[in-house]
């Protein structure tokens, strides 16, 4: 039968049972993705970002094992052994170098494990150190981040949540705190906190971490959760006003099912993102502390404290400062750059 | 000046004079919990000499009472009271001396960053993917995740101790240049970026065509119409730029030792001279809050696209 063009007639091959190859055609060729699939498959597109992140891995998982199996611990001073005269033929050894006994050992036909960068200027194993340095300031980074990210999204989202006088008393007192000049007020509080804490935490399981990590982390709690809890309060505001909540409610969804699939799915990839974008600037903040002699308790070392005793012999042994300032350099850029890949990955509002 | 505006320039200084108030409060009360009067250290005195020179102090007096004659001290006179541990002298003094140096570091440091990175960015931007740009982005790059002592130890050593080109010591003048171009690199690296990206905004937009389309000479279009317009969210970054060099100025002159007050400000830490580190902090804090609150005035005011709330 001829169609006619213009005929009201129905074409009875439309409503013919469809063929195999038909069904073929409507069969979905990939899985259906995930926003957190896409995101990984964006970030590792992203090269900078992904050979950031595997060198913030390697670095990290070194500072955890090395450790383990290296011979030699931060805080011996190999010249001294008890009962005997301190032996100073360790102190200041170049790399590749050995103290007296040492070489005696050698000789014997006994293998030596290597001072890698040579030791510093009370004997100590400076590879090792550094390997420390990077642990403390690493850990200092992540949890210090991790108390402005708790903070920082408790009081963001109280705020945004009650809004009304609640609201504009907290984002008044952010202003205050916004407005003040935060590294001043980090090194007061870090000079008061080091002297008032010691005798407080003295005997309890507290000060074996030492008194100026934890007046560090409560300056980091004090001072650092304002950006995080304004930006935490601005995404809850804007959220809840969005369309699709609105729609989501219309169909009868429950203030539960709202907060799991919308809010929460929207909001924290932002806050992931910022968190850890904090990361990189608490061990900046950290290390800028230890070299003012405000940071880490000694003999525990920070990357920021052995650039700072570094000065000291710097014509004789530049290296010393080298290592920890490219070790710093390193971890910073690449937990930046880390970072903005995360964020160019998971901010699906950026790509528009 | 509209009514709209005068309000919010009132809000503003309102808002900066309460943080002031806000630093001096928080200042005195942290520094008054430190347990020990500040002569415990102090050796041979016997308890009527600490008694007599606490009395000499006023520090006998209840903590609030003290705590509105320092108020009322810094406020109508500037008096932060005598130092502890400069004999003789006032911390005013102190602080006034050492900023002359650490003025003259702070304002070259932050004249060179700005001109150096406006003229990068400015760069970078019109050979936006070339050579050029890629170069600037990585060394920039490079620069703002290096922090400023790690800067400033890594020239001393290269070219103080190293190459011998100029003086590890910054009380001359030519000693002045190492601790200048540690100050201004981080802030130089961040103005650059800034600039560049401002600049590409600007490239983009409908009045470049437009002057494009009328057949203005690529010159004209950069120097008359682009850049004045892309300095604007530069401007923002003046006021942390200054928190930047304050801080920043602490552990450089340490490190090169510039007779400055960030010098004095980290020796009193070391040294424990209360009056000092109050002294040393609201005054610089007072310089940050201050150039802010000008900052976010000027930018509103230089740019009439922006509402004021």
């Amino acid at each position: 039968m001829t169609k006619k063009p213009f005929s009201a007639h129905v074409d009875l091959d439309m409503f013919m049972p469809a063929s195999e190859k038909d069904k073929e055609y409507m069969v979905q060729m990939r899985p259906s993705s995930t926003f957190f699939k896409d995101g990984v498959k964006r970030f590792v597109k992203n090269k900078v970002a992904f050979i950031s992140f595997i060198i913030i891995i390697i670095i990290t998982l070194s500072s955890i094992l090395v450790p383990i199996f290296w011979p030699y611990s931060y805080e011996t001073q190999l010249g001294v052994v008890p009962g005997r005269p301190v032996d100073s033929s360790y102190n200041n050894l170049s790399p590749f170098e050995y103290g007296s006994a040492e070489k005696a050992r050698i000789e014997d036909g006994e293998s030596v494990f290597p001072h890698v960068f040579g030791t510093d200027a009370a004997g100590r194993d400076y590879f090792i150190r550094v390997i420390y340095g990077t642990r403390v300031s690493l850990a200092v980074g992540f949890f210090a981040s991790i108390i402005v990210l708790i903070l920082g999204t408790i009081i963001g989202s109280v705020s945004g949540y009650f809004g009304g006088k609640v609201d504009l008393i907290i984002m008044r007192f952010v202003d205050i705190i916004y407005s003040l000049p935060d590294m001043l007020m980090v090194i007061l509080l870090a000079t008061v906190l080091k002297m008032t804490l010691a005798p407080i935490i003295e005997g309890t399981i507290l000060s074996s971490i030492g008194s100026n990590i934890i007046s560090l982390f409560i300056v980091f709690a004090l001072l650092y959760w304002v950006s995080m809890a304004r930006l935490i309060r601005g995404q809850i505001l804007s959220l809840r006003e969005q369309e699709y909540v609105l729609s989501s409610k219309a169909t009868g969804a429950k203030g539960g099912w709202i907060i799991r699939k919308h809010l929460i799915p929207n909001c924290i990839s932002v806050v992931i993102i910022s968190a850890a974008l904090q990361i990189p600037s608490a061990i900046f903040t950290e290390s800028y502390l230890s070299f003012l002699g405000l940071g880490v308790n000694a003999p525990m070392p920070s990357l920021g404290s052995l650039a700072a005793d570094a000065l000291n012999g710097l014509s004789s042994y530049p290296y010393r400062l080298v290592i920890p300032a490219l070790v710093i350099s390193l971890i910073v850029l690449s937990l930046n750059l880390f970072g903005d890949g995360l964020r160019d990955a998971f901010d699906p509002k950026l790509n528009g | 000046m509209n009514s709209k505006t005068l309000i919010y320039v009132l809000k503003r200084v309102l808002l900066a004079i309460f943080t002031v108030w806000v630093v001096i409060t928080v200042t005195f009360f942290v520094m008054h919990a430190i347990p020990g009067g500040p002569f415990v250290g102090e050796k041979a005195t016997t308890p009527a000499v600490q008694a007599a020179m606490e009395a000499k102090y006023g520090l006998d007096k209840p903590v609030i009472q003290q705590y509105g004659t320092y108020l009322k001290d810094v406020v109508t006179r500037f008096d932060f009271g005598p130092s502890l541990k400069q004999r003789g002298r006032m911390v005013i003094d102190v602080i006034t001396d050492g900023m002359k140096t650490s003025a003259k570091l702070g304002i070259i440091a932050a004249a060179v960053s700005a001109v150096c990175g406006i003229v990068l960015g400015a760069i970078a931007a019109i050979r936006r993917n070339k050579l050029i740009d890629r170069i600037v982005m990585v060394i920039t790059t490079a620069f703002v995740s290096m922090p400023s002592f790690i800067m400033g130890t890594l020239l001393l050593a290269l070219i103080s101790v190293k190459l011998g080109l100029l003086p590890a010591n910054g009380s001359t003048a030519a000693g002045l240049i190492l601790p200048v171009i540690t100050l201004a690199l981080y802030p130089m690296a961040y103005i650059t970026r800034l600039t560049r990206s401002s600049m590409l905004d600007v490239l983009g937009q409908d009045y470049i065509r437009t002057a494009k389309a009328k057949g203005v000479s690529g010159r004209r279009i950069i120097f008359g119409h682009a850049l004045k317009n892309s300095l604007i969210p530069v401007l923002t970054y003046l006021g942390p730029m200054l928190a930047g060099i304050v801080t920043g100025s602490l552990v450089v002159e340490q490190i090169f030792a510039v007779p400055g007050i960030g010098r004095a400000f980290v020796s009193s830490i070391t040294n424990r001279d209360y009056p000092m580190i109050m002294g040393t902090t609201i005054i610089l804090a007072a310089l940050i809050v201050i150039m802010n609150l000008v900052t976010d005035i000027l930018y509103k005011v230089v740019d009439p696209r922006i509402k004021f709330e």
